[in-house]
């Protein structure tokens, strides 16, 4: 058995008085990648930005239960936001360069980390990159705009951003759901590439992706966590109706 | 059927076009006019020379160098203050009751007529900050005038810069100010300046604000600091047009002071301009 990198109990979250996610139970494996699907609204993006607070942003927020990253509940009022973004990265549905160079873009985190040492900033953007599997492309481009590089790369380059800071966990919100297939290929080997390093959470509403590239997989329906497994037994053998109704596309 | 609609399309077209030509005829009219009886009276001497034989002779370079001197101040006061409250605005207070509130103030800040900022200009600075009757009494009204332009200015440029920058670079592991300062005001930057010139260039015209706070009818010599009084463009216009011991015999040089006041105020108008289409330029590539 692997480790469990987090462990989430009885977690729940409202937006003001509505809630979207309701007493989720369940541990994820490290160096292991965590799918998460179910239908649109069902709290999926939700759930993924509760794990690096991201959800502070919105105000009226409230969470209750424990969500612990190697046993340090993150939940905590005086957990240190920064370092657990640090810890715990993050790629958006919509890849979000800045308008800075390639170069810069990865170099961001490293920067506001107070890091100034030149010939390891090089080094380490240039780490990332070939982790992400984008330095061969853009090797002669670093300092041209990130908005010069295709939908695919662009993503590629997010994913490259986020390992500059070399996180343990990696959160990545349907990460090719704006790609073409060929785009989206490449994203998945590159994930199935990077669990040797990071533990990974994704989002997926694609079944044959979240099948083809999740260990496990946790289906969600309106907050709730309804079934959590091995990806191979939940595609195959699901244990509830509902689930078999929703991975076989009986309903949207 | 059809004609009728198309009928209706032509007119409806003329009238709108009318309207839009209207307004440039009278801005032709007006600028035309100006030119007309000012430009005679335009010369180096008009532009470096102070007022002389009791402002019936010489030039205006001590109202020229007034107008400027304020104008800087008010953008020296004015542009902090105003991008500073925006950020706060619109990066860190909560939309709660209070800040509607002071959101609606500074939009009804913009209505309040400039005399009565003149009056308390006299009050704050004149007075309680002992800056007597001043350049910097009078550019610190002004700049206070600025104000709710370049509030509403540089909340819209902060407004466009998309949530995703922010998130990205918190993900990152950014604190609040650092994503501001690193991956938001690069990109609202110019939208603010912009927003400032332009707010600056509404001010620069006025005269009620300055005439109690230290603009003065004449002056033999040029200020010698800040805290001295100074002869401004607009001051001296209604001066020569009204006040004057000869108006009629002065009028070509009042003239000849409105278009020096209108090119300075044209040419920060341009100034935005080319600022913000140089910006957008660069924000397609
Ligand atoms: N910022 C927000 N404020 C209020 N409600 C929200 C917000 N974001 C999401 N929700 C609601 O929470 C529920 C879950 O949304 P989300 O997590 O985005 O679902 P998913 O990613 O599975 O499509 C939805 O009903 C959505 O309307
Ligand atoms: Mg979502």
């Amino acid at each position: 058995m692997h480790d469990v990198k987090i462990k989430v109990s009885n977690f729940s979250l409202s937006y003001g008085d509505v809630p979207a996610i309701k007493n989720v139970t369940m541990s994820i494996k490290a160096n292991r990648i965590t799918g998460i699907i179910g239908p649109s609204g069902c709290g999926k993006s939700t759930f993924l930005r509760a794990l690096n607070r991201m959800n502070d942003l919105i105000l009226g927020v409230r969470t209750s239960g424990t969500i612990l990253i190697d046993s340090e509940d993150i939940l905590q009022k005086n957990v240190d936001v920064v370092h657990l973004r640090r810890r715990v990265g993050m790629v958006f549905q919509k890849s979000n360069p800045f308008p800075k160079t390639i170069f810069e873009n990865v170099a961001y985190g490293l920067r506001i980390g107070g890091i100034k040492d030149k010939a390891y900033i090089e080094q380490k953007v240039e780490k990332s990159l070939q982790a992400a599997a984008l330095w061969d492309e853009v090797k002669d481009r670093l300092h041209k705009s990130a908005f010069e590089l295709s939908g695919g790369q662009q993503q590629r380059l997010c994913i490259a951003r986020a390992l500059a800071v070399e996180p343990e966990i990696l959160l990545m919100d349907e990460p090719a759901s704006a790609l073409d297939p060929l785009a989206t290929l490449k994203i998945e080997e590159l994930i199935h590439e990077l669990k040797k390093k990071y533990t990974i959470v994704i989002v997926t509403h694609n079944m044959q992706q979240a099948a083809r590239i999740s260990d496990f997989t946790a289906f969600f329906m309106l907050g709730e966590l309804i079934e959590y497994d091995v990806a191979n037994i939940m595609f195959t053998k699901p244990r509830k109706k509902i689930t078999e109704d929703y991975i076989t596309g009986r309903f949207g | 059927m059809m004609r009728m609609r198309t009928l209706t399309q032509f007119f409806g077209f003329f009238f709108l076009r009318t309207c839009a030509l209207f307004v440039v005829l009278i801005l032709a009219l007006l600028l035309g006019h100006i030119w007309q009886k000012g430009s005679g009276s335009l010369s180096w001497e008009f532009l470096s020379a102070a007022p002389r034989q009791g402002m019936t002779a010489g030039g205006i370079f001590p109202a020229i160098l007034g107008t400027l001197c304020v104008t800087c101040i008010a953008a020296v006061l004015g542009m902090p203050l105003g991008i500073g409250c925006a950020i706060y605005l619109n990066e860190y207070a909560a939309d709660t009751a209070l800040t509607r509130v002071i959101r609606i103030s500074i939009r009804n800040l913009s209505g309040v007529p400039s005399i009565v900022y003149g009056l308390f200009g006299v009050v704050l600075f004149v007075q309680l900050f002992k800056f007597g009757t001043s350049i910097l009494s009078a550019g610190c009204t002004l700049g206070l005038m600025t104000l709710p332009w370049t509030i509403t200015a540089s909340e819209e440029a902060l407004k466009n810069v998309p949530m995703a920058y922010r998130e990205g670079a918190l993900a990152l592991g950014a604190t609040k100010w650092q994503a501001i300062r690193t991956n938001v005001l690069p990109y609202a930057l110019g939208g603010m300046i912009t927003g400032t010139i332009l707010s600056l260039s509404r001010v620069a015209g006025e005269t009620a604000p300055i005439l109690f706070t230290g603009a003065a009818f004449f002056l033999p010599e040029l200020p010698k600091s800040v805290f001295d009084q100074f002869m401004a463009l607009p001051y001296h216009l209604y001066i020569m047009s009204t006040q004057h011991h000869a108006v009629a015999k002065v009028r070509p040089l009042a003239y000849g002071t409105a278009l020096v006041l209108i090119g300075l105020i044209l040419a920060l108008n341009l100034a935005a301009i080319i600022l913000r289409a140089r910006l957008r330029t660069m924000k397609k590539e």
